[in-house]
């Protein structure tokens, strides 16, 4: 098998690292060769972030290339724009419709963007776009954003969703496992 | 057992089966989690250090004494510890000596792009290169078997895409490591001129066996495949270039030095043309040069910046991709920020008000540069904070030195700012210096050091008193003060910049992400209150911005910090939900 290829984009601070870790978990479990890339230290501090799963018999180089990746996670519709020539031509784009501003929007110097999703959709095929912070809060916790998105993921994917709520397990601290499973449950059923 | 690690895990677990039993380390990224991980190992001792200087001297020391010592930096860490390591050359090892150095091409959180392959070459030592998680951890315990059976120190390097990808490794057992013997020997480890010159011919003849091990193949390895193109490469370059050019043959540097001749004359012999493909500087491909190979590489590769499949591609096979794009369409770029409820952000809008000239550091703080906070004047490496601002007062005078300030923060402080404020008393200057104190090491992900007091296993212990430091330095001027109290940091920073001797103000609040620090709440904004005068804009507060007309609260950053209600001077912010 040719290796298939993950990205996750987001605003630092969003838990885009912890996604990634559960995804290689699953991944592991699945037996496959898999590599990933993160993002740490100054560029973690509210800028954009991306990281990059791959997996597959034998995986080479750990970074995702333009037009590469076969499924892209966006945690937030800005970086969803910013990464799409990242996206492979029928590859999926799973969207979060939440807007940061970053800070040049802030300062009044540049502009969000209006209308992103419809723009996309104009040009990539295979959209899922949700409010996953609506569903995060409903799961009881803003910060579970990252594993609603993960269960809409899943619920596109040919593993089973056994896997993933074990991945969950060794990622997720115990004290807040109940409130992700409900989460990645929220997520899986929004497909 | 298989595991997926990040490259610095891998690395930390090579260093436990190796046997290791003395870690001193400075946090740097992208290195720091190599030591991190290290403190979840049994029966290794591990400490942070207040600088990477420090730390090398402690592995050398333990090395001496007999223990497989080790140290874990960035590459600028590596200028701070270059003193020790190209005198530990001459000393050698006795118990193994091995230092992660993590350089960072394409400055994702460094200052600098510099390649420390030099450094090997420069302090004729032994460097290897791992390429993946797998490679980290085999190569880390190779170091240590290097190190004792030709006495150098061994140099690992790898590069920001190496230790923060992860990638499979296979877990092996710890090495029951017996300490070395301890023996008194002065014509080894006492360098002075007349043992250091025995020492260095010691060192020209290790550095040929050392030649002959690189060829021997174990490190270096040749794979044949389609011979119209032969490529040499190392580290992350080597991934890259397999997705490139699948079908070619390689040279695969393992041991960048000393780079194995025979092998790469051999190499050079099966394939018609040669590739080097490397980041950063042409390293290996000036040395195929020196052995008279015509060799291509920079000739079309940067100098500058990381690689990737999509360069090499691009540079050398002209390949361009068909992509999605969003035509026109403008994305503003999202630059790193300050947090929301950053204790800095407090200190920045209140030195933007009296438009003083600062002379910055390397930290968080070093994030004041950027709009609209626009607050820093340079920022140079760790401890020129207070040391450039002393430049500035000899370079233009007393009075022009009243509109300067030199900041660093707590762990930079101890890291290289002492010596710094030694400078400035010593020397007569009059500079204000800022300790900002956020309690902890913060941009490199919350380590521990000797002004929050505590080790890097969050055992208490004692703490450094920058007060009283800077008192026994020859201060006479120390005031404390709490950023947030805008107000009063302005007060203060008049009175000190004022002042005809050195002032120190030691900033003192704790880092908002810290889970000591609980506030509450999140801020509303009355509207009707708001005159629209967009003091709270000048904060850079990621949690607020201005839209449609209206000063908007962004509840998901907000963290209730209350920074904003204090430069607000019509109440029109208000906590809500606690406080």
């Amino acid at each position: 098998m040719k290796a298939e290829s993950i990205m996750i984009v987001g605003v630092g601070g969003q838990g885009t690292l912890l996604a990634s870790r559960i995804i290689g978990n699953a991944l592991i479990a699945m037996g496959y060769d898999v590599k990933m890339s993160e993002v740490h230290g100054m560029a973690q501090r509210g800028g954009s972030v991306v990281t990059y799963v791959k997996y597959g018999e034998k995986v080479n180089s750990p970074i995702i290339e333009k037009a590469g990746a076969d499924l892209m996670l966006a945690f937030e519709e800005l970086e969803s724009a910013r990464w799409l020539p990242y996206l492979k031509e029928n590859g999926t784009l799973i969207m979060n419709r939440q807007k940061i501003n970053p800070m040049p929007v802030i300062t009044g110097s540049a502009v969000y963007p209006e209308g992103i999703e419809d723009k996309i959709r104009s040009a990539v095929k295979n959209v899922i776009a949700l409010d996953a912070l609506a569903l995060a809060r409903e799961a009881g916790t803003a910060k579970a954003v990252n594993v609603v998105l993960i269960g809409v993921m899943a619920a596109t994917m040919k593993i089973g969703k056994e896997v993933w709520i074990e991945a969950l397990g060794k990622t997720i601290p115990e004290r807040f496992l109940d409130m992700n499973k409900k989460a990645f449950e929220m997520g899986y059923a929004a497909r | 057992m298989k595991k997926l690690m990040l490259g610095n895990e891998a690395v930390a677990r090579g260093v436990y089966e190796a046997g290791a039993t003395v870690v001193s380390s400075y946090p740097g990224t992208p290195s720091t989690e190599i030591t991190e991980s290290i403190i979840a190992y049994e029966g290794i001792y591990a400490e942070w250090a207040p600088n990477e200087k420090v730390a090398l001297e402690v592995a050398s020391g333990a090395a001496i004494a007999g223990a497989r010592a080790f140290s874990a930096m960035k590459h600028v860490g590596l200028n701070v510890a270059a003193d020790p390591l190209f005198t530990m050359s001459y000393i050698g090892s006795n118990g193994g000596l091995v230092i992660a150095v993590a350089d960072d091409p394409g400055m994702h959180s460094s200052q600098n792009e510099q390649d420390s392959r030099h450094y090997a070459r420069a302090s004729k030592t032994v460097m290897l290169e791992p390429s993946d998680s797998q490679e980290a951890k085999d190569y880390t315990k190779w170091a240590f078997e290097i190190s004792e059976e030709y006495d150098t120190p061994v140099l690992v390097r790898l590069s920001t895409r190496v230790s923060h990808s992860q990638s499979i490794v296979e877990l092996g057992e710890r090495v029951e490591y017996q300490l070395k013997d301890y023996e008194y020997n002065p014509a080894k480890n006492v360098m002075m001129p007349a043992m250091g010159r025995a020492r260095h011919a010691i060192v020209e003849e290790r550095m040929e066996k050392l030649k002959l091990l690189s060829d021997k193949g174990d490190y270096n390895r040749i794979e044949i495949n389609d011979t119209s193109v032969g490529i040499i490469t190392s580290g992350i370059a080597y991934q890259y270039s397999k997705e490139v050019f699948p079908d070619a043959s390689y040279l695969k540097i393992g041991m960048c030095y000393p780079l194995p001749d025979n092998l790469i004359l051999e190499f050079a012999s099966k394939v018609n043309r040669i590739i080097v493909i490397e980041e950063l500087d042409p390293f290996i491909e000036e040395h195929c040069k020196s052995l008279g190979l015509a060799v291509e590489g920079k000739d079309r590769l940067p100098l500058c910046g990381e690689y990737s499949a999509d360069l090499l591609g691009e540079k050398l096979l002209g390949l361009k991709k068909g992509t999605y794009s969003l035509n026109d369409e403008i994305i503003p770029i999202r630059p790193p920020v300050m947090c929301a409820g950053c204790p800095h952000r407090g200190l920045f809008y209140a030195v933007k008000k009296l438009k003083l000239i600062v002379t910055g550091d390397i930290g968080c703080y070093t994030l004041g540069a950027l709009p609209p906070l626009n607050a820093l004047d340079t920022c140079i490496c760790m401890g020129a904070g207070f040391t450039a601002a002393h430049g500035f007062n000899k370079a233009r005078g007393n009075e022009f030195s009243k509109k300067v300030i030199g900041v660093m923060g707590d762990s930079t402080f101890t890291h290289s700012g002492i010596t710094g404020l030694i400078d400035i008393v010593y020397n007569k200057g009059i500079s204000t210096v800022l300790v900002l104190d956020n309690s902890i090491t913060g941009m490199t992900g919350h380590q521990n050091n000797p002004v929050n007091g505590y080790t890097i296993k969050g055992e208490p212990t004692r703490q450094v008193d920058i007060e009283k430091l800077a008192y026994a330095i020859g201060f006479e001027r120390v005031r404390k003060i709490d950023p947030f109290d805008v107000d009063n940091t302005i007060k203060v920073l008049k009175e000190e910049t004022k002042a005809d001797e050195p002032s120190l103000i030691i900033v003192q609040r704790p880092c908002a992400l810290l889970k000591s620090v609980k506030y509450k709440g999140c801020v509303v904004v009355d509207h009707d209150k708001c005159k629209r005068c967009m003091m709270c804009m000048k904060l850079g507060c990621p949690a607020i911005s201005d839209i449609d007309g209206k000063i908007i609260i962004d509840e998901t950053q907000c963290v209730g910090c209350g920074l904003c209600l204090n430069v607000c001077k019509f109440g029109a912010m208000r906590m809500e939900g606690g406080n």
